[in-house]
């Protein structure tokens, strides 16, 4: 408080007695309703401090009488979600898998879904917009492997390839080179001859009969005589203009050496039916599901 | 307030206190022209707040048939034929805006009118006292009474009671008509009677009639000095034209009882109209006194003016000793000029003119507001995808927006790559050159669409693609663009 009260005839207000560079502060006292709110505010918070957790102790904190978490908050939100979820989860359980693209809600909620799962699940390998890599499918093409209709995208997800599940996808290119069956200028030759199916260039003085009567021999029995491939054994199509690993003389060389086989795990009994059915959808839609 | 103190006074007390208490003010009644202009802005204000939320308007079929309604759990908003959408709210900003600078025109007009008519602070206060003058009696009564409440007998008892109740009852019907405008207000009133309205509804309610019984029946006029912004703020926007309520000490001063006067003109002295007869202070809401000059307790409500009038007419005197003025007026007059009032000025002119701006452009922007639009975002990842036959796809989510009350066929066309067909995944449509979707009323579709154009007929990297959508009953289109990306 002030030293002295002193008086301010201009405003007929009291001052404060403060004073800087000859100006002097009038006394406004705060209204007394004002300082109440203020000591109630004060009692609000000891009385916050007593039912809501509120200070901390060496290794945990005080939890107050209504043992509030907001960590179990959102244990019970959470809870709370998965049910809605579950409901919708049912109906799209219940949903023949060529009808849920039929339908707009079924097709929202599938696509929804399968973003996130695939999200967790499959995009270290596809990439998050299941656009693949060298060895890991693009899904976004209408070139499959194991076939691309919804039935068969299922199939592949609940079951991988060569994942080591019975029914998983098993069939894998064979390494010719490693296992002596053709010799490094057959390889060659045979590799040329695959790059001109799809109308891409070739080595000088490469002999296309030679490559051909190798392919027919060695490559045929899985790519067919057309070389279209055949997806009852994962077999791809070596006529158009996909390649997994790549279409340059030396990788082909490298995959009719070494043989290649991908390996895509199995996802039946780590995600629930409807998931899978879910995310069988979503990768139909995106674009080059049969 | 800002009467002169003797300092003899203050030196009993040590250095004054820290803080004070509320200064009770007792309002006593008055009629006039401005208290006439109150009681019929009051009952408007009122009347349109209680009221609105039971006007009805037809919007067809399924669509809530409320006039204004804040429809939070379906994100719409509907003022009589407006239906705005959540992507829509800078309508609001436009409303603010224009709100914001009517208060800043009427301020330079006639100063606090807001404060002083309109704003409920001052509305449902002046009708809490009201109830108060009714039941209580008027000024001299109340405080009579007020004096006396160590020896309450049970006629003070009930009359406070009664007072209460009904102070009560308005602040209850002032949160019952909040909720109202959240939910059908018929089907809402219903509910509270029978008790079955949702938790929330009560809540809001309570909260609110708490509020009204507090602020309008006992922090009145304080929230006007000590809580509101708007005095403070008014004190920058004011400028010497304003029309203020006004004491024109040039004709009040000096003030001189009836009697005395009289007696002082007889001798051909000259003294003031003002009889210092503190009528005035008397009907004061906020217990100011006028003739100390403009201050920020000062809510212009006009009351004083009637008093002074009657006061005025009663003696046979000039009327308007308060009025609205300004001190260039008091000073013209002091001078032996003739008042002028200036309305148009260059800060009413700028005013007007920005609230035309604003009014013009939102005007604009609802009349030519679309009802059927599109929206397109390219796939990030992948951007583009090559096919076994070495064409070239990309995909886009679509969005449409049908804000039309009912469904709606559309059709889908796409320009810009050569030779580009398009498909939309889930939709088999009769003609796949030209996908066509059932839009359903008043909400969005999401939509996968992709684009497939040969590589060798889009040699650029990149060529625009726009998305046309058409219904195909009224021939509304709206169109966006994006791009089509070759790898």
């Amino acid at each position: 408080m002030a030293e002295h009260s002193d008086f301010d005839q201009v405003s007929g207000k009291t001052t404060t007695g403060h004073e800087w560079d000859g100006i002097k502060e009038l006394n406004t006292p705060l209204p007394r309703w004002w300082v109440i709110t203020f000591y109630l505010t004060i009692v609000w918070a000891i009385g916050y401090w007593i039912v809501y957790p509120a200070w901390p102790l060496l290794w945990s904190h005080t939890t107050g009488v209504l043992n509030y978490s907001s960590r179990a908050d959102v244990a019970v939100e959470l809870a709370n979600l998965e049910k809605i979820r579950g409901d919708k989860m049912v109906a799209l359980g219940a949903a023949p898998l060529a009808e849920i693209e039929k339908d707009p809600a079924l097709l929202a909620l599938a696509r929804a879904r399968g973003k996130t799962v695939f999200g967790d699940n499959c995009a270290p390998c596809h990439g998050s917009g299941g656009a693949g890599a060298k060895g890991y499918p693009n899904l976004n093409d209408d070139e499959w492997l194991w076939g691309g209709s919804l039935d068969q995208i299922m199939q592949t997800i609940q079951f991988g390839v060569r994942s080591g599940h019975p029914k998983a996808h098993e069939n894998a290119m064979l390494a010719f080179g490693k296992d002596g069956v053709l010799k490094k200028d057959q390889i060659v030759t045979v590799a040329n001859y695959v790059r001109s199916l799809s109308g891409l260039s070739t080595s000088p003085g490469y002999n296309k009969s030679a490559g051909a009567k190798i392919f027919a021999d060695n490559c045929a029995a899985c790519h067919g005589d057309n070389a279209k491939g055949n997806q009852e054994l994962g077999a791809p199509d070596l006529t158009d203009k996909i390649w997994l690993y790549g279409s340059d003389e030396a990788t082909l060389i490298e995959t009719i050496s070494n043989g290649r086989a991908g390996v895509m795990p199995t996802w039946v009994g780590r995600l629930d039916p409807p998931t899978i059915k879910a995310l069988a959808v979503y990768v139909h839609s995106l674009g080059g599901g049969k | 307030m800002n009467k002169p103190v003797n300092p003899i006074d203050l030196q009993l007390e040590d250095d004054g206190p820290l803080y004070v208490a509320q200064k009770k003010v007792y309002p006593q009644s008055v009629s006039g022209t401005f208290r006439r202009i109150k009681w019929g802005l009051m009952a408007f204000c009122l009347g349109v707040y209680y009221l609105l939320p039971f006007v009805r308007w037809n919007r067809g079929l399924g669509a809530p048939d409320q006039a204004v309604l804040v429809d939070l759990p379906n994100s719409r908003f509907y003022f009589f034929f407006i239906e705005l959408w959540p992507q829509e709210v800078y309508y609001f900003t436009g409303l603010l805006i224009v709100a914001a600078i009517t208060l800043f025109l009427m301020n330079s007009l006639g100063g606090r009118i807001w404060c002083g008519y309109l704003c409920p602070q001052t509305v449902w206060t002046d009708l809490f006292y009201a109830v108060e003058r009714l039941i209580e009696g008027d000024r001299r009564e109340r405080m009579r009474k007020n004096a006396a409440r160590g020896t309450m007998k049970l006629q003070r008892f009930s009359e406070l009671l009664l007072k209460h109740s009904i102070w009560l009852m308005i602040a209850w019907w002032t949160g019952g008509a909040w909720v109202l405008y959240f939910n059908d207000a018929p089907t809402l009133v219903k509910q509270l009677v029978t008790f079955q309205a949702p938790m929330l509804a009560y809540i809001w309610i309570t909260i609110l009639t708490a509020t009204t019984y507090l602020l309008a029946g006992f922090m009145r006029e304080q929230v006007c000095v000590y809580m509101c912004p708007w005095p403070r703020i008014q004190a920058a926007l004011t400028d010497e034209w304003a029309l203020n309520v006004t004491y024109k000490y040039d004709h009040g001063e000096k003030r001189t009882s009836l009697k005395k006067a009289n007696e002082l003109r007889a001798l051909g002295e000259s003294v003031g109209d003002c009889i210092d007869c503190y009528q005035c202070v008397a009907v004061c809401p906020t217990g100011i006194d006028i003739r100390d000059g403009a201050q920020l307790d000062c809510i212009q409500c006009g009351l004083c003016i009637d008093a002074c009038d009657t006061v005025m007419t009663k003696i046979g005197r000039e009327t308007r000793l308060i009025g609205y003025d300004n001190d260039i007026n008091i000073h013209r007059r002091q001078a032996g000029k003739p008042p002028i009032y200036r309305i148009v000025r260059p800060r009413t002119v700028v005013y007007s003119a920005m609230i035309a701006c604003v009014g013009a452009f939102m005007l604009y922007a609802l009349l030519t507001r679309t009802l059927l639009d599109v929206n397109v975002l390219h796939d990030r990842n992948p951007v583009a995808v090559k096919l076994s036959d070495g064409s070239i796809r990309n995909a886009y989510t679509v969005r449409l927006l049908n804000k039309r009350g009912f469904d709606r066929v559309i059709a889908i066309d796409i320009d810009g790559p050569v030779n580009a067909t398009v498909h939309v995944v889930g939709v088999d449509s009769v003609t796949p050159e030209r996908p066509m979707i059932i839009l359903g009323r008043d909400q969005t579709t999401e939509l996968r669409v992709l684009v497939t154009a040969p590589a060798a007929n889009n040699p650029e990297k990149s060529v625009p693609v726009h998305f046309r959508i058409t219904d195909i009953g009224l021939g509304e289109v709206a169109s966006a663009t994006d791009n089509f990306v070759t790898p």
